[in-house]
């Protein structure tokens, strides 16, 4: 763990260690009392640098957008910290987060459910500044106008309502509202997994145009790994709570290490015909276990082929494994 | 009337295309404007008794004329003006309750709702305690130890109905404020209060508003069982409910229609009319049609 903080510390915007988000499992009608734990995320460390898009992928229920929301403070961490900038996120208050909500913000995978319906677009996109009473009344038009215009939206429909507009149109009032306050960091929850596949593109594009406009830095959680490929600098794969492997993008489409990851690789669909008849599955069998009863050491023993004694016995830690590369597996240990 | 293509827009354009629902708003509109306009509808005093011509006794259960067009009651007053003016107490009595009812059980659905926890239990325990109250039997104790006034028959009515109220928005937050962009507004900063007024409350404003419909004919038959019974609006104060007091009498029921008839349809129109009006707006509100 040491090891990932040493690595450009002076550059890294944002770094998360030993983040735990747990969930109590109660029973009983009287007397509730607590069955189990939902290990959600279960000790995670990373950290994000300045101006690059970090991707985190996993298959669904792995804890990825748990460990977005964590980041953002919308759901408590039970253990560790979160660096941002020098300020620990997890020990403030919520009165003391304030400011840095500025900072820090987020864009969701749900185009419908992330907008409210009551709601004009020209309130939904300057609630933050409300919020933070950044804007009086009459530069509201103006400035919303200003953001609508960034995304790709015509700011003649501001005083339209989100279910005027159609999924990918709505993505960009979600995303026109999150720079709304001048975020630095934002977590992007599967932004584009709602959306149609021809529109994905166009989102994924507007992303990085606005990163490089405003110098952004990205979280960006995603189950595809193609998608994340496009957009991310460095890559992390989350399993059961925990990252199994992190490193550049290039790194991990060439030399995956972990076993999970090359059977995540290996799903994805080659836009060729003649390879994508070659592409042979690694097909992993079973079922993902249940978060509530994790298998003993490593999470992914109970369905990797080559799992020995060790890693039905003992968990292994994110090791270093050549630079800029770090893989949890006694494999490769 | 509304906003352009904003959800009340289409809500209002489902609205009129329902036929009953139109109806039952124009029924309940016709009773409103009696009720407003009672001193200039109603040929006499709610309240003056009429004494047979040339003896110095009461006119009493006089059959229809024109002189009374429905006839006197027991007392020798015109029925037909004191339908006209019980109208007034009737719907002041339904509207007052409810609103009261609403504004508690609004209030508490969303604290029990949005906070949960603790507060959650104590107000859905205190919901169980109010459910179980017999409503009839608290009401008779109030006014034989206090003075019956139409205040205590209000309040009564409100302080018992608002927990249907409650359970039904304490659900609708449960059910909204997990949405992303309740999450999106708490990313921002936004207070518990503006998250409450701003993001839950217009999006649970629909059910709310059928709720309140609903709850006013409730209140309505409340009123009437309770003055039928005597302990509601007191005498000499004119209600639907306490105008068929005299409908007890074996000899009324039987041989005097006219005293009892009327205000008991009424009663049935305007419910039936506001029932109408809620499932209508139930059916508007509904955006999956």
């Amino acid at each position: 763990m040491a090891e990932i903080k040493d690595v450009k510390r002076d550059n890294t915007l944002l770094s998360v260690e030993g983040l735990k988000v747990h969930f109590p499992v109660r029973e009983g009608i009287l007397r509730k009392k607590q069955i189990g734990v939902v290990k959600a995320v279960d000790g995670l460390d990373f950290s994000i640098r300045s101006n690059e898009t970090f991707g985190l992928v996993g298959e669904s229920g792995c804890g990825k957008s748990t460990t977005g929301r964590a980041i953002l403070r919308l759901i408590e961490s039970t253990e560790g910290s979160i660096y941002y900038k020098d300020k620990n996120l997890t020990k403030m208050t919520q009165k003391e987060m304030m400011p840095l909500r500025r900072d820090l913000q987020m864009i969701f995978q749900d185009p419908y459910a992330s907008l409210n319906p009551r709601q004009p677009v020209i309130d939904i996109i300057s609630d933050p500044l409300i919020a933070h009473s950044m804007i009086s009344k009459s530069e509201k038009q103006d400035k919303v106008a200003q953001l609508m215009e960034l995304v790709g939206l015509n700011p003649r429909f501001m005083n339209r309502f989100p279910h005027e507009f159609s999924g990918g149109q709505r993505q960009r009032i979600g995303i026109a509202r999150s720079l709304a306050l001048n975020a630095k960091f934002i977590v992007c929850d599967e932004p584009i997994a709602a959306l149609d596949v021809s529109i994905q593109a166009q989102v994924i594009n507007l992303l990085q145009d606005i990163q490089d406009k405003l110098g952004l830095t990205y979280l960006f959680i995603a189950h595809d790994l193609s998608v994340v490929r496009h957009i991310s600098d460095r890559i992390a794969v989350m399993y059961l709570g925990k990252i199994v492997e992190i490193t550049g993008k290039k790194e991990l489409f060439q030399n995956p290490q972990h076993m999970y990851t090359k059977t995540l690789l290996s799903a994805v669909p080659i836009a060729d015909p003649a390879k994508e008849r070659k592409r042979t599955r690694i097909i992993t069998e079973g079922e993902v276990p249940s978060p509530l009863h994790k298998p003993q050491g490593c999470a992914f023993s109970s369905r990797c082929p080559y799992a020995k004694k060790i890693c039905r016995e003992q968990e292994p830690e994110l090791k270093k494994t050549s630079e800029e590369h770090w893989t949890a597996c006694w494999e490769v240990q | 009337m509304f906003k352009k293509n904003s959800f009340y827009d289409f809500a209002y354009r489902r609205f009129t295309r329902n036929r009953l629902a139109v109806i039952g708003f124009a029924v309940t509109l016709f009773f409103v404007i009696m009720a407003l306009f009672a001193p200039l509808i109603a040929p006499h005093e709610p309240s003056e008794f009429f004494f047979v011509e040339g003896q110095n006794v009461y006119d009493k259960y006089a059959a229809p004329s024109s002189e009374h067009l429905l006839g006197t009651d027991s007392l020798g007053r015109d029925v037909f003006s004191r339908l006209v003016y019980g109208a007034r107490v009737t719907m002041m009595v339904a509207l007052l309750a409810v609103s009261i009812s609403t504004v508690i059980g609004t209030v508490i659905g969303l604290l029990s709702g949005y906070f949960g926890k603790i507060i959650d239990n104590i107000f859905m325990r205190l919901v169980d305690i109010v459910i179980s109250f017999p409503v009839l039997f608290l009401l008779i104790s109030i006014s034989t130890i206090m003075d019956p006034s139409i205040w205590i028959v209000i309040f009564a009515i409100g302080f018992v109905s608002w927990t249907s109220t409650a359970r039904l928005v304490r659900a609708e937050v449960l059910r909204v404020k997990e949405l992303d962009y309740i999450a999106a507004a708490r990313a921002c900063g936004t207070s518990n209060l503006k998250i409450i007024v701003k993001h839950i409350l217009p999006n649970i404003l629909a059910p709310i508003m059928v709720q309140v419909t609903i709850g006013t004919a409730q209140a309505i038959l409340m009123e009437a069982s309770l003055s039928f019974l005597g302990v509601g609006v007191q005498q000499p104060t004119p209600s639907w409910g306490n105008m068929l007091m005299d409908a007890q009498k074996l000899l009324v029921l039987r041989d005097m229609p006219w005293i009892w008839i009327p205000p008991g349809v009424v009663n049935l129109l305007l419910v039936l009319a506001i029932y109408f009006v809620g499932d209508g707006l139930r059916d508007a509100f509904d955006s999956r049609q």
